[in-house]
């Protein structure tokens, strides 16, 4: 049987995740990674549609925050376990991004971004508004009781975190290394020609967005177990939505291994610095880099790496 | 009407309160050459986009090979046989030029074509075209008449039966205006009918086999080259009273 290097890291990637909760005893590792991770699914689900597709989404955190609140509503109504709650945010923020994408029929570029800004602006006003799941003030979560085989349920939602963002990159790898991915690329250039090549482009754009918008939602359901305290402030918040933005910009929009090289790096740079320095400094950092990339690097790390490599070529062709 | 490609009848296209197309009639036969001329603003790439599905008509039908696909979307035209090439050329600019013409290859023509060897598929297009050395040049640096036979390149990889090429040569040099004379009679040959919009007459004149004029979205003349050339109404158009 061959297996290819990709999934033979993904188990390597997974056995080490599981060691990790048997043999580190201090919480505050697990607390971090479960921040990197998550950063790194929103970042993942950001390029699909911003990367390959070429459709700007500044309302990352909106997804997010509509996960987040599935998981609070469903639990303070039925109490349901955990993977329906993951379930149920996956197929909600799905269809929130099946509606973005029918948007994209009449929005393009800079007009979408605004739409999707706009939209989150309003789902935080209906959740600020919404008493049952807190509204404003926020509402406590209590983490279930019993922790599977792990020891507490930080590692338990340290692993979960590990397995959905090792899916999520799968995913995303699977998007653009197959035809959908041909075609979005060819979207991302040019939709008319796209459509006039013969690229269903509204089918393969409504793919995009809902891939987008379940991950997203799927990256904030179990957010509520992990802080247990959840307002709109931390749910919308401003660093989620930058972040999904800065990372596959930091780390290269056009490959599925950009926003995982660009989350893991920046991930662990904010997270370094909220511990040494502090917390506040983060969206500085993030602000910073960004611009920083923009400007010297536009195509990420990855492209840095790929033109160093052609100049290398060049000198020594 | 076996032999038919394209049959359009009553064709009216509006924008607003401006009529870019009046009740135009144009057929095509497999193979055939057609020119389609007319001053500016005549409604020329109005028309093609109502043939390739880029825009809906207001009015009429559009049938391609006695199947109407009036209200067909482009790329399900395009799945069809039908490819088109743009005024102002439009590359997948992140690509290579044969990474241009895998997108074709791997959507227009994906129910009529092998779906192995895509890109010898894609090479050998652009053997066939004389276009190969610039294969793995990146599409957005291509100089002006490159990017115009990229254009008819793409086309090409759509494995059409009809081709709408506008404007293929408009701002090209007289020798490059013939190389791409060259490619459209290349394809031509493959059995591939055109629809050559054009305002260089030498290429029309020489290409066509049958010419149509548009005249303020109305057809004023349709007929060999010397008839169109000969009819008071085309020269009233293109000259005034």
């Amino acid at each position: 049987m061959k297996i290819d290097k990709f999934w033979l890291s993904v188990l390597v990637i997974l056995i080490a995740g599981f060691a990790f909760t048997k043999l580190a005893d201090n919480e505050f590792y697990f607390f971090t990674t479960y921040v990197v991770l998550q950063g790194l699914i929103m970042a993942v689900a950001w390029n699909i549609l911003g990367g390959f597709t070429g459709y700007v989404n500044f309302g990352s955190a909106g997804f997010f925050a509509v996960g987040v609140y599935t998981t609070v509503a469903l639990n303070k109504a039925f109490g349901l376990p955990l993977p329906v709650l993951l379930l149920a945010a996956g197929v909600i923020c799905g269809l929130l991004g099946l509606a973005a994408g029918y948007l994209t029929l009449r929005l393009k570029g800079v007009y979408f971004a605004i739409a999707t800004l706009a939209t989150a602006l309003v789902l935080e006003t209906i959740v600020n508004n919404w008493k049952f799941v807190g509204g404003a003030a926020g509402t406590y979560v209590l983490q279930p009781k019993g922790s599977f085989i792990f020891d507490n349920y930080i590692e338990l939602l340290f692993m979960l975190m590990l397995v959905l963002a090792v899916a999520a990159t799968a995913i995303s790898r699977y998007l653009s290394s197959s035809r959908i991915g041909q075609g979005l690329a060819a979207i991302r250039d040019d939709e008319v020609a796209a459509e006039c090549m013969g690229v269903p482009t509204l089918r393969l754009k409504l793919i995009s967005t809902t891939a987008m918008g379940a991950l997203m939602g799927i990256a904030g359901a179990p957010f509520p177990f992990f802080v247990t305290f959840v307002d709109p402030v931390s749910a919308f918040a401003l660093v989620i939505a930058v972040n999904a933005i800065a990372m596959p910009m930091i780390g290269g929009t056009a490959v599925w291994y950009g926003p995982v090289i660009g989350a893991l790096l920046l991930g662990a740079i904010q997270e370094t610095a909220t511990v040494t320095i502090s917390s506040e400094l983060n969206l500085l950092i993030v602000g910073v880099m960004l611009v920083l990339f923009i400007t010297l690097a536009p195509k990420g790390i990855v492209g840095l790496i790929q033109d160093y490599k052609k100049k290398k070529g060049a000198n020594n062709g | 009407m076996a032999d038919r490609v394209l049959n359009v009848t009553d064709l009216t296209k509006r924008f607003g309160g401006f009529v870019a197309l009046d009740s135009v009639n144009l057929h095509l036969d497999k193979g055939e050459r057609l020119g389609l001329i007319g001053p500016n603003g005549s409604g020329k790439t109005t028309m093609i986009n109502c043939i390739s599905g880029s825009l809906f008509n207001d009015e009429g039908t559009v049938e391609f090979e006695g199947r109407d696909i009036t209200s067909l979307p482009a790329h399900k035209r395009a799945h069809m046989g039908i490819a088109r090439s743009f005024q102002i050329p439009k590359p997948f600019k992140s690509m290579t030029v044969l990474e241009n013409l895998c997108i074709p290859l791997e959507f227009a023509a994906w129910d009529r074509a092998d779906h192995r060897h895509i890109s010898e598929q894609a090479m050998e297009i652009l053997e066939t075209i004389k276009f190969a050395e610039r294969a793995h040049e990146n599409s957005g640096s291509l100089t002006q008449v490159d990017m115009r036979k990229l254009e008819l390149a793409r086309a090409l990889a759509a494995k059409p039966t009809l081709l709408v090429s506008d404007e293929a040569m408009a701002g090209l040099s007289s020798s490059e205006v013939d190389e791409i004379l060259e490619i459209l009679l290349v394809l031509n040959e493959q059995g591939v009918a055109v629809i050559m919009i054009e305002h260089i007459m030498r290429a029309v004149m020489r290409y066509s086999e049958r010419i149509v004029v548009l005249d303020a979205g109305k057809k004023i003349a349709d007929g060999s080259p010397d008839e169109v050339m000969h009819n008071p109404e085309v020269e009233r158009a293109y000259l005034g009273e």
